[in-house]
């Protein structure tokens, strides 16, 4: 007991000044990109604690974003299920639809601050890339977002709005066509780039200083929920849920809740057409420990190491690795880690849709339809906090496509 | 004595610069491999890079992460990759061999298996493209025990703290990276060269290559002059690419390197402003 309130107190501390969060975590990557890394870093520890600079955030995570965003309980679904009240955070009210504007808006002022003029983006799902163009024209940045080939068509709205805001979308043709390869991209960009251009990094992966300063700028999720818990209902909640594809939305609630050991964790990955064949995205539940995209973690490859192409209904949850800090947290028994199928979360994609009038992202969809099932196992006077990561608007192709509706 | 030490030796008493050709494993065709391998050494290569495919080739250029898809596709992995090294070995008991690739394949097979089997089938020296110093230590020690050299990148923007990090871990030879950018950018700038190599030198006592960027006889042969070693990767894979026999891959080898070698072995050291430019 005493052993795990120390290492969780480390938890606060890490990751290290190498970006290791105990095995996890690090900086494998080329040479070439060592120096971006560590200015990056630098700028990060530096503003971070730059007052003028956190005004700034707070003004547009305020103004720009509309925070804080608010609680709901999900009274229908709660008497439905008869378990726990389930509560949502409802970060789908935020600008462009989703948790992802947080880091963006973050990550676009550091690299305004560090006097870079053009950024570039990954995106899967198109929320981030989308969020990143949105901070660019803001901003008056150049700005290109890498996608997937096989993501530009899924995602054929998000591309346009990108085109909209004034963003290139360069579509990646090689590899499976989807989020890790425009991520390698993205990453040839930066290092050829590197003197004018910041790279807007959209989840807690990649190599140091990513993981951890993604976290930082999402971490206002879990620091609001928290106080608003404590004034709305007068104590925290039992367990939190979110969802989790790099891990970005989950750590940022998580994480400042980790200390608070009364409060379980549950991240839910996408186990696609089931966890025991290969058509999911859950490194975590099923995956091992390896090297991929910068960092030591989970991640899904096959026996010689090459990285597999994953499967989930929703593109921003497939991906084959995982933040390190939730490798940590997995290892460490501080979370634990789910996979809820494209089919559950379909009908929970409906069940809140229907119930409360929330039409959540595929992505939320997994969050929501765990907590479902963990609300229901447990007791009336306990709450169930989930975070609702996005709306989706976004997938409504998708889910026509799914159920077989032509337009 | 490793065949990497012994063959810079060698070529520091001859008076002579590397050529050290890149090839990825299994590309254009896993069977001629080998072969290319043999090209390349009657065409005047001193040591040879062996890319071990890899899915995610962060810090390659098209052309090479192409070779790598199409090598994966024929089903070339970490075994075969070996396979080929010892059936080169059977031919070839002096040249040596540098395997260049990614860690998670070798972190799937573990440190210490890997390293065994790599040094069993005869390769000197490995380059894990991402594994910098700063997370290289468990490696290096398997590697160690197996007599295998571990080579780093350095780049022209790597810090001195780092250089001298490199330092304690690196063996063989260092391998300085021209260009910012991934593999295959055209802009070596071979002015800013000389000065980069000399601050390697202060920091680092090993032979010295330059890669990244050299495609064509006058680049190598004016890199030759300030370095240890030449290693040309994208242009030779990019020729390779073509090819649809291994008569032809070996053809396209020896006709490509020999101008390169003969270039280097000839050349007058070139003045400040014979700047060289690729086109
Ligand atoms: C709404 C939403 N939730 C979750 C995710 C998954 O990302 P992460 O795990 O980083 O929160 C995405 C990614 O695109 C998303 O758009």
């Amino acid at each position: 007991m005493v052993e795990q309130a120390l290492k969780l107190k480390q938890a606060e501390t890490l990751p290290d000044a190498g970006g290791h969060f105990g095995v996890f975590g690090g900086r494998f990557v080329s040479e070439t990109l060592m120096p971006a890394l560590e200015e990056l870093d630098e700028a990060w520890r530096f503003y971070l604690k730059d007052p003028d600079f956190l005004a700034e955030l707070d003004r547009d995570l305020a103004h720009f974003v509309g925070r804080p965003s608010p609680l709901y309980l999900a009274e229908n679904l709660t008497r439905q299920v008869g378990g726990a009240r389930i509560v949502l955070k409802r970060e789908d009210l935020n600008h462009t639809g989703a948790h992802k504007v947080n880091n963006t808006v973050g990550q676009g002022l550091l690299a305004r601050a560090m006097g870079k003029r053009r950024v570039i983006a990954e995106t899967g799902a198109g929320q981030h890339g989308v969020a990143s163009a949105t901070i660019a024209a803001r901003l008056g940045m150049e700005c290109v977002v890498y996608m997937g080939a096989e993501d530009v068509r899924r995602q054929s709205i998000n591309v346009y709005r990108m085109k909209l805001l004034g963003a290139k979308v360069v579509a990646v043709e090689s590899g499976s066509r989807t989020l890790k390869d425009a991520l390698n991209e993205a990453m040839r960009d930066w290092v050829t780039n590197v003197d004018d251009t910041f790279y807007i990094l959209g989840t807690v992966a990649g190599p140091h200083p990513y993981p951890a300063m993604v976290r930082d700028f999402n971490a206002v999720v879990g620091r609001e929920a928290r106080a608003q818990m404590l004034t709305e209902y007068g104590r925290l909640p039992d367990a939190l849920v979110a969802c989790v594809g790099g891990g970005s939305n989950a750590i940022g609630l998580f994480h400042p809740f980790i200390e608070d050991t009364d409060v379980a964790m549950y991240g839910v990955e996408a186990a696609g057409r089931g966890l025991s064949g290969l058509e999911h995205a859950a490194s975590l539940c099923a995956g091992r420990v390896g090297v991929l995209h910068g960092s030591r973690t989970y991640l899904l490859d096959d026996d010689s190491g090459q990285i597999r192409h994953t499967h989930s209904v929703s593109a921003g949850l497939d991906y084959p690795g995982v933040g390190p800090e939730h490798a940590w947290l997995k290892d460490s028994g501080r979370a634990r880690y789910v996979g809820i199928s494209d089919a559950e979360a379909m009908k929970a994609f409906h069940a809140l849709t229907r119930n409360e009038g929330i039409m959540p992202a595929l992505e939320s969809a997994h969050a929501i339809a765990y907590g479902l099932k963990l609300a229901a196992e447990l007791p009336k006077d306990q709450i169930v906090l989930v975070n609702l990561s996005g709306r989706g608007d976004k997938d409504i192709n998708t889910v026509a496509e799914v159920e077989g509706i032509e337009f | 004595m490793n065949r990497i030490d012994r063959r810079f030796a060698e070529l520091k008493r001859a008076g002579r610069v590397a050529l050290v050709p890149y090839v990825t494993a299994g590309h254009p065709q896993p069977q001629s491999t080998v072969a290319v391998l043999h090209s390349a050494v009657g065409a005047g290569a001193d040591l040879v890079e062996l890319g071990m495919p890899f899915s995610d080739v962060m810090a390659d250029g098209p052309v090479i992460q192409n070779a790598h898809e199409r090598a994966l596709a024929q089903g070339t992995g970490l075994q075969q990759v070996l396979d080929m090294v010892r059936e080169f070995r059977r031919q070839d008991a002096d040249t040596p061999v540098i395997l260049m690739g990614y860690a998670n394949p070798i972190e799937r097979r573990g440190a210490a298996r890997f390293a065994a089997e790599a040094a069993e089938a005869g390769v000197d020296g490995l380059l894990i493209v991402d594994c910098p110093a700063d997370e290289a230590d468990e490696l290096k020690e398997q590697l160690q025990a197996q007599g295998i050299h571990q080579i780093f990148l350095v780049a022209p923007t790597t810090t001195e703290r780092r250089l001298d990090h490199a330092a304690r871990l690196a063996g063989g030879f260092v391998y300085y990276v021209s260009i910012k950018g991934v593999t295959g950018a055209a802009s070596l700038d071979v002015d800013a060269l000389a000065p980069m190599i000399e601050k390697v030198r202060g920091h680092i006592d090993l032979p010295v290559a330059v890669g990244f960027g050299i495609r064509e006889p006058a680049q190598a042969a004016a890199v030759a002059a300030v370095a240890d070693a030449v290693v040309i990767g994208s242009a030779l894979v990019d020729r390779l690419d073509r090819c649809d026999s291994t008569e032809e891959a070996v053809a396209v080898t020896r006709d490509f390197l020999a101008p390169v070698r003969d270039a280097m072995d000839n050349s007058v050291p070139i003045q400040a402003e014979q700047t060289v430019r690729t086109t």
